[in-house]
């Protein structure tokens, strides 16, 4: 099939060569990406594991250490997910090489694959680089193993498309940081990833429960366990209508040209 | 020859009121080379970026090679290559990693030997690995040829390619040129430079406030800015042109103190010498002189005078 042909169906080779070309950005600073995880990860540890968790006792009939390992997978999976989806196409955006997207014979969906499934990548490799680092510091069981990879595949993809239309929407690298930074981070700790909601007095609880974080790490805390703050139904119907919605946004974005075209 | 591009009643008026392009109808021939001359903000980049999908029309179609560019645009942008005005590149990328993003955006599969051409026929083989931020300006500009061409556009657009340019590239820009017309691409170049449409282009098209004023045969424009004006400075002011001195079609000005003889610059024969001669015998003596050649912008001026 000649590339004409090919290219009435599905822009396969526009697909790859996003994918390949944000994959290259990560691997260049392969050293970096890998190393800041393992050490993040390991602090926590000392900090919440040790310190903290010495003096409590389990969580849920789980031990606290293990008890903070899906909540921390989530925190930089979440925070990475963003970033990385923002930065793909707002750094285009800023240099001006987004004209070549723009004039390519790419459709929206393409587009999106490219871009966001190279940052869902990234934070699910980075997720189970935080995954292994924990079980040199405690026993790590997980009740429901494809599960949680599925559950990790689609936190990491619906951030990081929440995280691309930052990036289009952000016309300065202040904005483009505000979400992650003062929405996603605070949000993720206040979500229960170093506690259970149930230690909450009743008032706080109710109102965490407004925190759609929650929902997520409680679900994914649900794949190692099978025990969780909120029901996992629920959970994974939030975190897929999160991720529709994104993708209402993005096609809107696209058939209005919205910070992108004039 | 169905022309390879065609534009009927393109108009586009930004959000912000300013109205770039009034009902732009173009037909761009297969193989040609077209330029586009206007002075800056007549809507030249507007029209090429229309056409490249990167702004949106307020009205208007447009045809590439066959495809509608916002009904099928897939097929449409699948032949057309835009290098724009504005240096944009992946700095922080190596020059094949940037390279090769184009043409895998273009829907083309990875092609070495191709890549390799390519950036050969830029001088740019030996920086591939270099990253593009390390680059010269002139070498950033081959970059974004490079990307333009890696994906085999049938059409490409080459929005200002020798603005900032220094003598060489622009030379070896013009080669280019020559080389992708004679392997079958249609080009249309955008510029300011009278010379690089005379050295280039088969036809010209002027585009003014927003508006296609005209579109020629390089050859016969060319006739048009070939127009020369001497201008004598007279000792002693004349009431009228004197008969001797009526086959020059002499203009008399400045209380006829100027005389104004307009002539082809490219002419033969430009009847100085004989008008000057002829001035001494009949004893009308001049103290200064000056020729003066039409620039783009006074040709512009004209034209527009000329459709009030």
């Amino acid at each position: 099939m000649s590339s004409e042909q090919q290219i009435l169906g599905f822009n396969r080779y526009g697909v790859w060569a996003i994918f390949r070309f944000e994959m290259a950005r990560f691997l260049r600073t392969a050293g970096q990406s890998i190393l800041t995880p393992v050490l993040t990860t390991s602090l926590y540890f000392v900090v919440f594991g040790s310190a903290i968790g010495g003096r409590m006792s389990e969580v849920g009939g789980v031990p606290y250490g293990a008890f903070i390992v899906p909540g921390m997978i989530m925190l930089t999976i979440l925070a990475e997910s963003m970033s990385n989806g923002s930065f793909g196409i707002y750094f285009p955006k800023f240099t001006g090489t987004i004209y070549e997207l723009l004039s390519a014979p790419i459709s929206p969906v393409e587009t999106v694959l490219g871009y966001v499934g190279a940052a869902a990548t990234k934070s699910v490799i980075l997720g189970l680089i935080i995954l292994t680092t924990s079980t040199f510091f405690v026993d790590i069981r997980i009740h429901h193993p494809i599960a949680m990879i599925g559950f990790l595949v689609l936190t990491s993809a619906t951030f990081a498309l929440l995280g691309f239309i930052t990036g289009i929407w952000a016309r300065s690298f202040e904005q483009l940081s505000f979400i992650p930074m003062l929405v996603v981070t605070p949000l993720t700790f206040l979500g229960g990833a170093f506690y259970s909601i149930d230690m909450l007095p009743g008032a706080w609880r109710t109102i965490t429960l407004f925190n759609p974080i929650v929902y997520i790490i409680s679900a994914f805390r649900w794949c190692f366990y099978g025990t969780s703050d909120v029901g996992v139904e629920v959970s994974m119907l939030m975190t897929a209508i999160f991720f529709l919605g994104g993708l209402v946004a993005v096609s809107w974005i696209f058939k209005t040209g919205y910070r992108l075209k004039n | 020859m169905s022309p390879i591009l065609s534009i009927s009643n393109v108009s586009k008026t930004y959000t912000s009121g300013l109205q770039a392009l009034k009902r732009v109808d173009l037909e761009i021939n297969r193989g040609e080379i077209f330029a586009l001359l206007g002075p800056n903000g007549a809507g030249k980049s507007t029209l090429i970026n229309i056409v490249c999908g990167i702004v949106t029309p307020s009205t208007g179609k447009i045809v590439a090679d066959g495809h509608d560019i916002q009904k099928d645009y897939r097929q449409a942008r699948f032949k057309i290559a835009l290098v724009p005005q504005e240096l944009a590149t992946d700095a922080f990328e190596t020059v094949a990693t940037s390279v090769r993003l184009s043409r895998g955006l273009f829907g083309r599969p990875v092609d070495p030997a191709l890549i390799e051409k390519v950036l050969r026929s830029l001088t740019l083989w030996e920086k591939r690995n270099d990253k593009i931020m390390t680059l010269s300006g002139g070498m950033k500009r081959r970059v974004m040829i490079a990307k333009a061409l890696a994906h085999e556009p049938k059409i490409l657009f080459l929005d200002e390619p020798t603005a900032g340019v220094d003598v060489e590239l622009r030379k070896d820009m013009w080669n280019l040129v020559r080389q992708l017309r004679d392997a079958g691409v249609t080009i249309i170049l955008t510029t300011h430079y009278i010379e690089e449409a005379e050295e280039m282009a088969d036809r010209v098209g002027v585009i003014s406030k927003g508006e296609l004023i005209l579109v020629e045969e390089k050859t016969v424009l060319m006739q048009k800015l070939g127009k020369k004006q001497l201008t004598l400075q007279l000792q002693e002011p004349l009431k009228t042109v004197p008969p001797e001195l009526a086959d020059w079609n002499l203009v008399l000005k400045s209380d006829g103190s100027v005389l104004e003889y307009t002539y082809d610059g490219k002419a033969e024969r430009t009847g100085i010498p004989s008008l000057l001669r002829r001035m001494t015998d009949i004893g009308v003596a001049f103290k200064d002189l000056n020729t003066h050649q039409s620039s783009l912008e006074d040709i512009f001026v004209s034209l527009v005078s000329e459709r009030k």
